[in-house]
C-alpha cells in the first residue's frame, strides 16, 4: 500500500570529494509502502547517495531524514531501522547459513527468541531448511542472493536498500528474487533498490534518474515513458543519459 | 575459428563444463549466454590456457589450447571477468606494458584501436585505479587488442555497466568484427544476444541450445502469451492455477504466460481470469524472446534432473 507518507526525506543533498560534486542538490521524497527505483549510468553519483542514506558516509550539506533519522547526527537509529544489501557484499561465504542469520541477528539486536521464530519461518519458506548447516560458499548464486535478501529484511526494518541485487543471476531467480521484493512491500517495508536492468525499472512504483551527479527525472515508469515518447525504461534511459 | 570438442571440468565433485562441444567461424561474433555459475569463464580460461580440461580438447585457428599454448597466447586477446589491469600505472602506461610484452609497439597497431581508445586518450595520463567503470571497460579491450589478434576471447565485459555504456561497447565490437576477428564473447544479459551472429545458451555446465539468434526465438513450441494487467503479482498469482500453464514470469510492465501448445486462446485465459476475480486484463499472443527461450529451456532442464 503506497501513500504519501515519506520515509525517505532529501532536501538540497550535495556531497563533494574535493572538487569533485558526486552529489549536486538532490531533491527527492520515497514514500512508505513504495518500490523506488534509483537508476543512473555508472559514476553518476548513485552509490555516494546511497551510502549517505544508510548512514556511512557523511554528506557535505543539505537536510535528509531517513525512517526519521537525521544523517548528520542519528546514523546508529538509521542503520538499526534499515537493512541493506548488495551483490558484491552479501553474506560470509565461509560461515554457515544458520550462523550468518545468527551473526546478523545479533548485529540487529533482535532478540533470542524472536531470531528464531523469524528464522524458522524464513528458512521454510526459501525451503532452504535442509540446507541451514551448509556453508555460503557451497550454494548455487541464486540462492545466495535470495538468503541475503531475506537476512537484510530478517530485523523487519521500515527500509531496504538493494544495490544491484540481481547482478548475474539466471533470469528465473531474478524473478523469483523480485516475488520476495513484492512480499517485503506486503509486509509494509519499503523497497530502495538499484538495477541495470532496465526490465526491472518497469518494476518500481516510481523511478528516479540520475545522470551527472544530478537526478534528471523522477516519476512512475508510465509517466516517463509518456514524457520520452518511449516504448519502454530501456528507450527511457537511453534518450535520457546519452 | 574455435573448436571445442567434448570438453570436461571438474571442480572436485562440481561439474563445471560438461562434455561441451562448440565450433565458433573465422569472423564470426559468437555469444555464450548464461548466468553466474554456469561454467563460461571455466570454458574461456580453457581456451586461454589459463586452465587445464579434465578431458577434451579445443583448437583456436588449428593451434591446441593444451600442446601450442605458447602460440595460442600469441594469437589470442583476452579481457577477463575481472578488471586485470595495473591499476597504478597510467591508460598510457597499461597500453604501451601490453605491446611491449607481445614485442609490438602503440603506433604500429594503432589503427586497430584508434575508434575506441581515442575516447579515453584524453585521460591517457590517469591512472587505470582511477577510471569509471565504461572508460576501464575501453582500455581493457584496447589493451587486448594492441597486438592485433586473431581470436578475441571477452569474459562478461558488460557486467555491472550502465545500459549507455553496454550499447557503445557492442558498436565497438561490430566494427572489431568487420576487421574479420573472431569474437567470443559472454554476457548474463539476455537482450545482447541479439547483437551477436550466433549464440549459445549455457547453464549448469551444459549447452542448452545454440543457434543464430532469429532462429533460437524461432525454435519456441509451446504458445507464449503477454498479459496485461493492473496487477502484476496478483495476476501472476491467479495464473499459476491455469490449466496446462508451464510458466508464468514478469516482463517488464507484462507478464508472460507459457502454455501447452494448442491449449488455450486469448478469450479461454481472459474467461479464466475473470472467472478468478481479475479485471481489466488483455491476453494476446506474443513472440518469444532469448529470455523466453532460455527460462523454458531451463525449466525442461530442471524437469529431466
Amino acid at each position: 500500500m503506497i501513500t504519501r507518507e515519506p520515509v525517505i526525506t532529501v532536501k538540497n543533498m550535495v556531497k563533494k570529494f574535493g572538487n569533485f560534486i558526486a552529489n549536486d542538490n538532490l531533491n527527492f521524497e520515497v514514500y512508505k509502502g513504495e518500490i523506488f527505483g534509483f537508476i543512473g549510468a555508472n559514476g553518476a553519483g548513485k552509490t555516494t547517495a546511497i551510502r549517505i542514506l544508510c548512514g556511512l558516509s557523511t554528506p557535505t550539506s543539505g537536510e535528509m531524514k531517513v525512517a526519521g533519522y537525521d544523517v548528520f547526527r542519528q546514523t546508529e537509529k538509521i542503520k538499526q531501522n534499515i537493512g541493506y544489501m548488495s551483490q558484491k557484499f552479501s553474506l560470509y561465504e565461509d560461515l554457515t547459513v544458520y550462523e550468518n542469520i545468527r551473526f546478523y541477528g545479533g548485529v540487529y539486536g533482535m532478540k533470542i527468541a524472536e531470531r528464531k521464530a523469524r528464522t524458522k519461518e524464513m528458512l521454510d519458506r526459501l525451503g532452504l531448511t535442509a540446507y541451514e548447516n551448509r556453508k555460503i560458499g557451497d550454494l548455487p548464486l541464486g540462492w545466495k542472493q535470495k538468503l541475503a535478501f531475506s537476512i537484510a529484511i530478517l530485523h523487519n526494518p521500515k527500509i531496504v536498500f538493494l544495490d544491484e541485487p540481481t547482478g548475474g543471476v539466471d533470469p528465473i531467480t531474478r524473478r523469483q528474487f523480485w516475488n520476495l521484493i513484492y512480499e517485503a512491500i506486503e509486509k509494509g517495508i519499503t523497497v530502495f533498490v538499484t538495477t541495470h536492468y532496465m526490465d526491472e525499472a518497469e518494476y518500481c512504483d516510481r523511478v528516479s534518474i540520475m545522470a551527472d551527479g544530478k537526478i534528471v527525472a523522477l516519476d512512475t515508469p508510465e509517466n516517463l515513458k509518456k514524457q520520452y515518447d518511449a516504448a519502454n525504461m530501456d528507450e527511457v534511459f537511453l534518450k535520457i543519459a546519452r | 575459428m574455435i573448436v571445442v570438442n567434448d570438453l570436461h571440468k571438474q571442480y572436485g565433485e562440481v561439474v563445471a563444463l560438461q562434455k561441451v562441444s562448440l565450433s565458433v567461424e573465422q569472423g564470426e561474433l559468437f555469444g555464450l549466454i548464461g548466468p553466474d555459475g554456469a561454467g563460461k569463464t571455466t570454458l574461456m580460461r580453457i581456451l586461454m590456457s589459463l586452465l587445464l580440461p579434465d578431458s577434451g580438447t579445443a583448437t583456436m585457428n588449428d593451434l591446441d589450447v593444451v600442446a601450442d599454448y605458447k602460440k595460442v597466447r600469441l594469437i589470442t586477446g583476452y579481457m577477463p571477468g575481472r578488471f586485470s589491469l595495473y591499476p597504478d600505472l597510467t591508460v598510457e602506461e597499461n597500453l604501451k606494458f601490453f605491446a611491449t610484452v607481445f614485442g609490438t609497439t602503440i603506433q604500429e597497431n594503432y589503427h586497430l584501436i584508434k575508434d575506441i581508445y581515442q575516447q579515453i586518450e584524453p585521460f591517457k595520463n590517469r591512472r587505470a585505479g582511477k577510471l569509471s567503470g565504461g572508460m576501464k571497460q575501453k582500455l581493457a579491450l584496447s589493451c587486448a587488442m594492441i597486438h592485433k589478434p586473431e581470436i578475441l576471447i571477452l569474459d562478461e565485459p558488460t557486467t555491472g555497466v550502465d545500459a549507455v555504456s553496454r550499447k557503445e561497447f557492442w558498436e565497438m565490437l561490430k566494427r572489431l568484427k568487420e576487421l574479420g576477428i573472431t569474437i567470443l564473447v559472454s554476457t548474463p544479459y539476455m537482450d545482447e544476444a541479439s547483437l551477436c551472429d550466433r549464440i549459445a545458451l549455457i547453464q549448469e555446465g551444459q549447452l542448452m541450445s545454440v543457434a543464430t539468434p532469429s532462429v533460437m526465438m524461432k525454435s519456441f513450441h509451446e504458445d507464449l502469451w503477454t498479459i496485461r494487467t493492473r496487477k502484476i503479482y496478483d495476476t501472476s498469482k491467479s495464473l499459476e492455477r491455469l490449466p496446462s500453464m508451464i510458466s508464468v514470469n514478469s516482463f517488464g510492465q507484462v507478464l508472460h504466460l507459457v502454455t501447452k501448445k494448442g491449449v488455450h486462446t486469448s478469450a479461454s485465459i481472459h474467461q479464466f481470469l475473470t472467472e478468478n476475480g481479475e479485471a481489466e486484463i488483455l491476453a494476446e499472443p506474443a513472440e518469444a524472446s532469448i529470455e523466453d527461450v532460455f527460462i523454458l529451456l531451463m525449466n525442461h532442464h530442471k524437469a529431466r534432473q
